[in-house]
């Protein structure tokens, strides 16, 4: 059978012969994608990028050979992956390769991202603002509900504020014992319900929104307990120097979360869930992970000096927070703002 | 379950259409106990660690006092961080597969078949804890699978992922299909010409997809295929009794092919 003119012959590969001739070649790309898996950062010179892109044109070729005309399923299968390999390196996903600096990232990336958003952070403090009030409130109009507001795990908050303070500011400070466990328990409890912040924010933000009204509630009890007590100083030393940098790490959680739950809407664009999601997932990431990096201090913060309740450093320790929160004012309004001559 | 389909089909911008299977639920549930396994056995091996330098240092007591706290502090941490950072090292390492995953002999994709960014990996990963709930049963990520087209829980849709299962990435041997047998059609090349006339290249390619998975089949479902496909080819062209004799059905479709395709260009 030759079937070169007649159309009822059947146009048949001769399926050894195309293997021997093409496998040469399949082998080549199957050698040029190892080397790419082998080493991530490894790049292409530009023939060897020609040659990855000639090949990978050619193997497609193939597989369409296969398919129309022999059929043979393992060939074919194997044809498949090899083209979904090459194709998936050459369709390379735009902006990965970039090489990561964290000095720039920590400096310019995160407070341009946190500015570029700002608008779901205001959510974020106001929700958890208005949860703090509704929990003052509550307080104010019925002081017996304390202990509902209160969880399990907050149990000591349950005690007089003053009776509290007096038996804090008698205890002596042992800076080892039992510090590093605290501060690594805060560090990850505090950076898994950020995280949570962020993620319910699929749930189109209403979880978003419960867990920061819920949290605000939590802190505006305690807030109007210790203050209506008189302990506005001893309150301020102890939650100053670590709240103004965890508060404000939660709150960014809920702004991802508020991103996220704007993606969801999709309000205002015609783009697929898909093209939306890729859109904002390196400003989640940023977030996030800026977030993380202020709860690591914060918890550091926390364990070795907002627990330290010696009525001298109360001044220190406050002035230590208000410093510690305007400088995290100016950080996220300023830094990383370019000059207005290169902006324009 | 709405629509759910199997394989992730891609057409390429050069026209060409390629296939890749989906991984199902249940792989995908192996692979996470696989994974959790290791991620328990890598806590519990830190934590003999810890233990064994506290001990060490237990005859010292301020640097016991320091080591003990500072032991507990970390192995918190570390459990933390092996929780989040295990998928997406691993992932970003193997080009998405998780030990789990290459156990199982599945990996995470872009759902476009394009290769996996960073971003997509740490999404994915950090929606693991919205995919656990409630109470880290994994009920609304499982959900999530079963409900999805492409079987993607809510983490994979967030990344723009899906785990697929991987293909055998080696080249077939043609000529093992043959089992190096004497085709005894060979001693009549006129008829060989008539049956190559007479079979359509569909046809041709059932007979070959026949004998190349026949190892696949039930024994009693392979007997009725392969006579019915030697029936069939019998009326194209009928071979004489001296080279039929002796045949079995498979043998004489195992024929059929390898003078349909070995031979097709002589």
């Amino acid at each position: 059978m030759n079937g070169e003119t007649d159309n009822t012959l059947p146009v048949i590969l001769d399926l050894d012969k195309f293997i021997a001739k093409e496998r040469p070649f399949w082998d080549e790309l199957v050698e040029l994608l190892r080397l790419q898996d082998d080493n991530r950062d490894h790049r292409l010179t530009l023939d060897q990028a020609k040659r990855l892109f000639y090949l990978y044109q050619r193997t497609s070729a193939d597989l369409v050979k296969m398919k129309t005309f022999a059929g043979e399923a393992e060939t074919s299968q194997f044809l498949e992956n090899l083209v979904a390999r090459a194709y998936s390196r050459l369709h390379e996903n735009g902006g990965e390769k970039v090489r990561f600096r964290p000095w720039q990232w920590l400096t310019r990336n995160f407070p341009a991202t946190f500015r570029r958003h700002w608008v779901a952070f205001a959510l974020s403090i106001g929700t958890f603002w208005i949860g703090a009030g509704f929990g003052a409130a509550a307080l104010n109009f019925n002081y017996e509900l304390k202990s509902d507001f209160i969880p399990p795990q907050f149990s000591h908050l349950n005690e007089k504020p003053s009776k509290r303070v007096e038996r804090e500011e008698k205890q002596d400070f042992d800076a080892f014992q039992g510090r590093h466990q605290f501060s690594a328990q805060l560090m990850t409890h505090n950076t898994k319900v950020t995280i949570m912040t962020m993620v319910v924010g699929f749930l189109w933000g209403v979880f978003t929104l419960i867990l920061l009204f819920y949290n605000g509630t939590l802190i505006g009890v305690v807030i109007f307990d210790y203050l209506s007590d008189g302990q506005g100083t001893f309150l301020t030393a102890w939650l100053l120097p670590h709240g103004s940098i965890e508060l404000p790490a939660i709150f960014i959680g809920g702004q991802a979360g508020f991103i996220i739950a704007h993606t969801m809407f999709g309000w205002k664009t015609n783009l697929k869930l898909r093209a939306r999601f890729s859109r904002i997932r390196g400003d989640l990431i940023t977030l996030v992970g800026g977030a993380a990096l202020m709860l690591v201090w914060a918890g550091i913060v926390e364990s070795f000096l907002s627990q330290y309740h010696d009525p001298l450093f109360y001044p220190w320790k406050i002035g230590f927070g208000a410093i510690q929160l305007l400088g995290l004012i100016l950080f996220l309004t300023f830094s990383g703002r370019r000059k207005p001559e290169l902006a324009a | 379950m709405i629509g759910r389909t199997t394989v992730l089909t891609i057409q390429t911008p050069e026209g060409v259409a390629f296939t890749i299977p989906i991984a199902s639920p249940i792989s995908r549930c192996l692979a996470l106990a696989v994974d959790l396994a290791v991620i328990l056995a890598l806590t519990i091996l830190i934590s003999q660690v810890v233990q064994f330098l506290s001990i060490a240092a237990s005859g010292i007591p301020l640097l016991n006092d320091i080591l003990s706290d500072f032991g507990n502090g970390f192995m918190i941490v570390a459990q933390f961080a092996l929780a989040i950072f295990y998928g997406i090292i691993t992932e970003w390492l193997w080009s998405g597969q998780t030990l789990g995953k290459r156990l199982m002999k599945l990996r995470v994709i872009d759902e476009r078949g394009l290769s996996l960014g960073l971003k997509q990996i740490i999404i994915r990963n950090l929606f693991r804890l919205l995919d656990l709930l409630p109470s880290n049963f994994y009920l609304l990520g499982g959900f999530s699978c079963l409900v999805t087209q492409k079987c993607q829980r809510i983490g994979d849709i967030a990344a723009g992922t899906l785990v697929i299962r991987e293909t055998r990435p080696f080249a077939p041997q043609f000529s093992e299909l043959m089992e190096k047998d004497e085709n005894s059609f060979a001693a009549m090349p006129h008829l060989e010409s008539r049956l190559r006339q007479q079979v359509t290249p569909d046809e041709a390619r059932t007979a070959l997809d026949a004998v190349v998975r026949r190892n696949e089949l039930e024994p009693g479902a392979r007997l009725r295929l392969f006579e019915a496909l030697a029936n069939y080819f019998r009326e194209m062209a009928e071979f004489p009794e001296e080279i039929t004799i002796g045949l079995s059905d498979e043998q004489y479709v195992r024929n059929v092919v390898e003078t349909l395709f070995r031979r097709a260009a002589s």
